[in-house]
């Protein structure tokens, strides 16, 4: 539960003082004091979340051909700039205002409301509204940077957009009031703490089923049914790309304690920060290890996968495990990687970037091990919420994607894939003085 | 005259050309090329699927030398050139019949 209402936030801190004894150690601020360091939270890591577009853009250059590299530079920003326009529109609202258990309210044109704040009234575990209101629109913001990765080098620019519209305003705002909103999976105990699942799966499921309606790149496959792998044109940014998001995460992870007012909080905080660190960690090194052993020589692109495959496996609970459980549940989250990117391979589902074994495998994976290190959850309620959240993007994505289809069209003409989407949609290249020389054979 | 061409690992191209200088060789033309030979290239692996590699990178020299220089050049660059590993390239020797130093209008032997 994400935005509990002030009344739960509550309930949820004579509890945490109920578990360390009725009378605290600590002597607790006094309820500004709180509200400021709540609101800091929120607006540091939040910070934190938005730098995340920058890994994106950066690890997405990385792992497309040079001739496509400004385009989704400019798919990277805008979708981040649209993510926050329409979570202000009505996003954040039909997620967290008046949830019914399937949806929230449809009153467009979110606003900060502090009176009781300003009028020098501090409920337990307060905040500023606009603070949260920032805190969840990066988080938007994250799902649509998920679907451009996964549908490089192929999709129109404008469709692309209009899809993003569609899941930020839409898609992600209705699953989310579901758990976060308080709706009916919260209520049946469902648990996701930062979002690998209602975050990094539910991209992860409009990348699967984008790309399978957008169809594989033009040379990905061959004829004869061989895969024609596309080297990414710069490693180095995607590896940048990599080391932004896992910084960015701890944000991600970190803030989504939804408060910094007492010293269980920062303790708290600072577990889901060493623990989200350790699952990346994890994640590289099974990746590693798997594609030496595999392949006889270690794929970089696939440890940095692992990585992200880490972070999105702790996502669904970075505060409950061990130091040591965090790194094998991400360790788990690299394997499924390597695993999970031929076998899109053998479907003929051409993911460029490798989003979607990254986020939606590996979101699905660690949000069933919640399970196994959070004693109020269960496995079924956790399968609960992956197949009726993956139902409903499922359901809803394609339909958005076949509108789209079959009304602007998704696909680039052949001729414009061939030449690259920046000279064809942006009239220039990304890097002009280099010429395309290492393509010539 | 002669004019000694030879295909081989990039690597290598430093020991070559120091061969080639403790021998008499004035100077020596290098280019940056892809080929292949019998093995046809190779195979590399990215993200789980296997793809080959047609051309292989290499470097090519041309060296012009007088005939009674020819044979101790390309014993030079053999030598220099060998790993013994698949791959180590050629040499192609050909004859030459005119050279010319653009500066001096010098020509043939005196050109060398």
């Amino acid at each position: 539960m994400r935005n509990m209402t002030k009344f739960k936030i509550a309930a949820a801190a004579m509890t945490v003082l109920a578990l360390v004894g009725a009378v605290p150690a600590y002597a607790a601020v006094d309820g500004e004091t709180a509200y400021i360091l709540n609101t800091f939270s929120f607006l540091v890591n939040g910070a934190l979340v938005m730098w995340m577009g920058a890994g994106f853009a950066m690890l997405e250059s990385g792992l497309v051909r040079s001739k496509n590299t400004a385009t989704i530079c400019l798919k990277n920003i805008s979708l981040y700039a649209i993510a926050g326009l329409t979570f202000y529109l009505i996003g954040y609202n039909l997620m967290y205002l008046d949830v019914t258990g399937y949806i929230g309210s449809f009153s467009p044109f979110w606003g900060p409301v502090d009176t009781e704040a300003l009028a020098g009234t501090f409920a337990d575990g307060g905040y500023s509204a606009s603070s949260d209101w920032f805190f969840q629109m990066v988080f938007v913001a994250t799902a649509a940077s998920i679907v451009s990765g996964a549908l490089a080098e192929r999709i129109k620019l404008w469709s692309f957009l209009g899809f993003v519209v569609l899941l930020t305003a839409i898609i992600y705002p209705i699953q989310g009031s579901w758990v976060w909103g308080g709706g009916w999976l919260s209520q049946m105990g469902f648990s996701d703490y930062a979002g690998s699942t209602l975050v990094h799966s539910v991209g992860g499921w409009s990348a699967l089923t984008g790309a399978i309606i957008l169809g594989a790149r033009k040379g990905k496959f061959t004829a004869d049914g061989k895969v024609n792998p596309i080297p990414g044109a710069n490693l180095p940014l995607a590896t940048l790309g990599t080391f932004i998001l896992w910084l960015g995460w701890f944000g991600f992870n970190g803030g989504s304690v939804l408060a910094l007012g007492s010293a269980a909080n920062a303790i708290e905080m600072s577990n889901v920060y060493a623990n989200t660190n350790m699952a990346a960690a994890g994640g590289v090194i099974a990746a590693m290890i798997l594609t030496q052993i595999m392949y006889k020589k270690v794929d970089l692109t696939m440890a940095l996968n692992g990585a992200i495959a880490g972070l999105v496996s702790i996502t669904a609970e970075p505060a409950d495990p061990t130091v040591g459980a965090a790194i094998l549940i991400g360790a788990v989250g690299g394997v499924i990687v390597v695993f999970a990117v031929p076998l899109l391979d053998k479907l003929k589902i051409d993911d460029v970037v490798g989003a979607i074994p990254a986020h939606l495998c590996a979101g699905i994976w660690g949000t069933l091990a919640v399970a196994f290190s959070d004693a109020d959850a269960t496995f079924l309620t956790q399968l609960i919420g992956v197949v009726s959240i993956g139902a409903f993007v499922i359901v809803l994505s394609t339909i958005f994607w076949l509108i789209l289809k079959y009304t602007v069209g998704i696909r680039s003409s052949e001729e414009d894939e061939i030449m690259g989407l920046d000279k064809a949609e942006l009239g220039l290249e990304a890097y002009p003085e280099f010429g395309q020389g290492s393509q010539s054979f | 005259m002669k004019l000694v061409m030879a295909v081989i690992k990039p690597f290598k191209l430093d020991e070559v050309r120091d061969a080639l200088t403790s021998i008499g060789v004035e100077g020596l033309t290098a280019t940056e090329v892809k080929g292949y030979g019998r093995q046809k290239g190779h195979t590399e692996i990215y993200r789980g699927a296997e793809y080959a590699i047609s051309f292989l990178p290499k470097i090519k020299i041309e060296v012009a030398v007088k005939a009674d220089l020819a044979e101790r050049v390309v014993e030079a660059i053999a030598a220099a050139a060998k790993t013994g590993q698949i791959g180590d390239g050629k040499i192609f020797v050909f004859d030459l019949k005119n050279v010319v130093r653009i500066r001096t209008g010098e020509t043939d032997a005196d050109a060398l």
